[in-house]
């Protein structure tokens, strides 16, 4: 509620600077999902159910603008009423330099649904609940630099607080859990910040950039407060740091992507802890290629190696699921295009080769007209049980979008 | 006395250099209608017809800035207002003869910026009935050009000018274009399609003079097998108005500056 009054705030103190050039604009939107295997773990037969409203305030005077875009929700599955902050901040761009503070999303790297170096807050449950794609993203409370010398661009993200990813709901969603019977459960949030760097450039053709990243993992870890008889489990976010670096470019008749990232788990250096996650270098290559007009190709191949797995498999207490030390995914996406660009045949797939988890999203998107479309599709999960997605094998669920924008 | 002797020099140069050939026709024509200018700016306007009436808008701020002579590398910046659903987008191409495009997009919903793949450069712009080709142009010495005749359209004199693909998997037949003696402008085109039907009509529909120099403000391309038709207005034409190098970056394409994309 705080957040929204700072909304509300923000639109009326920003109104009356008649000198800036101010648009208004935003969209309604229904959105459904619901179950085709079986009910939520609440009972439930939807996964999605609500009606939306956002509005975007647009602010531009000599070097300042100012961003303000909120949502406005009503959920029919109990959460009822909700206001977000999606984004609100300011920007000021000098010659060589600029700034901007606030809510803001941020992305780096290239993976298309596949993370190396964009290690910003993610909405996971969007993804999986049929939701429009930009609610993947969520924003951070930071302060952004930007500056341009000649030899390369620079981007410094400083954010005070640390903002999670959001995981789906364990109502909605069947969440794999070694331990279901403990419901005394409390969440630990890092009560320090985290900071970002990105230098990037030309290098003969390609995009070149390198990422350095100082906070903590975005999703929570678990750790039962006794292994033999326990009473509590608590989440928490263990420390981590990531060195990385990508290059983009032609290569043939498509373009090719390479990222590679060491992720540095700096509370468990010798992998021992069981419960935080083991240090890992992460490699994602991607292809993409336009064989016909309208239809675009993408093919990814990535991998997770575990640094210390001897040491992880040792600390690993009995009954618990082993992950396997090179852990391997290839996806695909097909988009094409008909009727001069209103409609859109896009479908995802993820296949993990290590251990035959998998997601797959087709979708059917149409604009009726330049400002009404809509949206019709499917999430589909499957493999072990433990799996990123094959614990959701129970969660596969049709969604639509309508949505009017103004 | 004087202009006797200029009379008798201009009898004795042989009839050829005065001719000019299809290739020197559509060069000049190339450097008049994609090329002129140091940079240029417009806020372009496309209205997609369908069979029936039925309209859809496209509208965007298109920067161009040459990168030297005509037929060279050219940078293009676009950021669409319309429609609601592509507002905020930008998307930047480098432009080489002889080689595939550069191209690059920022997607406002994930604040991403992209490089996508651009290997079909006669696949369609925005959905509309031009392609990518006919925006930023063709090599020419991809084809082949030769002077049909001379006609009028409207009042204007005209080169007629067949232009044919030197390589046989190009995915048209030919093309002719009526060349405007005095600008260079293209008023009219027609392409073939490799069976030598006539599949696409372009139209110059308006000409004004911008900075001195004859623009192209409303033009229209029309397949002639579907009905669908595109008709672009440009607005707001501005040229050599400094535009930087530093646009056409990805800082600026996250963050269009105003100055540039109103």
């Amino acid at each position: 509620m705080l957040r929204l009054g700072t909304f509300c705030a923000v639109i009326i103190l920003a109104l009356p600077t008649a000198r800036a050039e101010v648009t208004l604009s935003g969209f309604l939107q229904q959105n459904t999902a619901f179950n085709t295997v079986t009910t939520n773990p609440d009972g439930r037969h939807y996964k999605w159910l609500e009606e939306r409203a956002q509005i975007k305030l647009d602010a531009t005077g000599g070097a300042w603008r100012l961003l303000a875009k909120g949502d406005f929700a009503y959920d029919h599955l109990g959460r009822q009423n909700e206001a977000e902050l999606r984004e609100g901040y300011v920007d000021y761009t000098a010659g060589n330099w600029d700034m901007r503070v606030g809510r803001q999303i941020i992305t780096w790297g290239l993976g298309d649904l596949v993370f190396v170096n964009d290690v910003f807050p993610k909405d996971h449950e969007a993804l999986f609940a049929g939701r429009p794609l930009e609610y993947l993203k969520r924003g951070v409370d930071a302060v952004k630099f930007g500056v341009y010398p000649e030899f390369a661009s620079v981007e410094l993200v400083l954010a005070p607080n640390f903002r999670e990813s959001h995981i789906p709901d364990a109502r909605r969603f069947h969440l794999f859990d070694p331990m279901p019977a403990l419901t005394n459960r409390e969440t630990v949030k890092p009560d320090q910040g985290e900071a970002g760097l990105r230098i990037y450039r030309d290098i003969a053709g390609f995009d070149a950039a390198l990422y350095l990243y100082r906070g903590f993992q975005r999703t929570p870890s678990m750790r039962p407060d006794n292994m033999t008889a326990p009473t509590r489990i608590t989440y928490f976010h263990p420390a981590l740091s990531v060195y990385g670096a990508s290059v983009s470019g032609r290569a043939g008749n498509g373009v090719l992507s390479v990222e590679g990232a060491y992720y540095d788990s700096r509370d468990d250096r010798s992998g021992n802890d069981f419960a935080v996650p083991n240090s890992q270098t992460r490699l994602l290559v991607g292809y993409q290629i336009q064989p016909l007009e309208d239809l675009s190709l993408g093919f990814q191949y990535y991998v997770e190696y575990m640094h210390d797995y001897g040491a992880y498999r040792a600390a690993l207490p009995a009954g618990f699921s082993a992950d396997h030390r090179w852990n391997q995914t290839a996806t695909m996406r097909l988009t094409q295009f008909f009727q001069h660009q209103t409609l859109r045949l896009s479908a995802y797939a993820s296949y993990n080769t290590s251990n035959g988890d998998y997601f797959v999203n087709p979708e059917l998107r149409y604009s009726f007209t330049d400002k009404v479309w809509g949206a019709l599709g499917a999430n589909l999960f499957g493999g072990m049980r433990w799996g990123q997605f094959g614990q959701f094998a129970h969660d596969d669920n049709v969604y639509l979008q309508v949505r009017y924008e103004f | 006395m004087k202009r006797c002797w200029l009379w008798l020099i201009v009898g004795l140069l042989p009839l050829q250099a005065l001719a000019l050939t299809g290739e020197e026709v559509m060069k000049k024509s190339q450097a008049a209608f994609l090329y002129p200018g140091k940079d240029f700016k417009a806020r372009v306007v496309m209205k997609l017809i369908n069979r029936d009436g039925a309209e859809r808008i496209r509208e965007m701020t298109m920067l161009r800035k040459n990168g030297g002579e005509s037929g060279g590398e050219q940078k293009y910046f676009m950021y669409f207002f319309q429609p609601a659903d592509v507002k905020d987008m930008s998307f930047m191409i480098y432009k080489y003869p002889a080689k595939d495009d550069d191209r690059w997009m920022f997607i406002p919903a994930i604040n991403m910026v992209k490089r996508i793949a651009a290997q079909d450069k006669r696949s369609s712009f925005v959905g509309s009935d031009f392609t990518y080709e006919d925006v930023s142009g063709r090599d020419i010495e991809d084809d082949s050009h030769a002077i049909e005749r001379e006609e009028k359209v409207g009042s204007r004199d005209c080169y007629v000018v067949k232009s044919t693909p030197k390589s046989t998997d190009a995915d048209f037949g030919s093309k002719v274009t009526w060349v405007d003696k005095v600008t260079f402008l293209p008023l009219k085109e027609d392409q073939y399609d490799r069976k030598g039907a006539h599949y696409k009509q372009f139209t110059a529909d308006e000409v004004a003079d911008v900075k001195g120099l004859p623009t192209v403000v409303k033009r229209t391309m029309k397949n002639l097998q579907t009905g669908h038709r595109s008709e672009v207005a440009y607005l707001k034409v501005g040229y050599d108005l400094g535009i930087e190098d530093s646009l056409f970056s990805e800082r600026f394409l996250r963050q269009p500056p105003r100055k540039w994309v109103d």
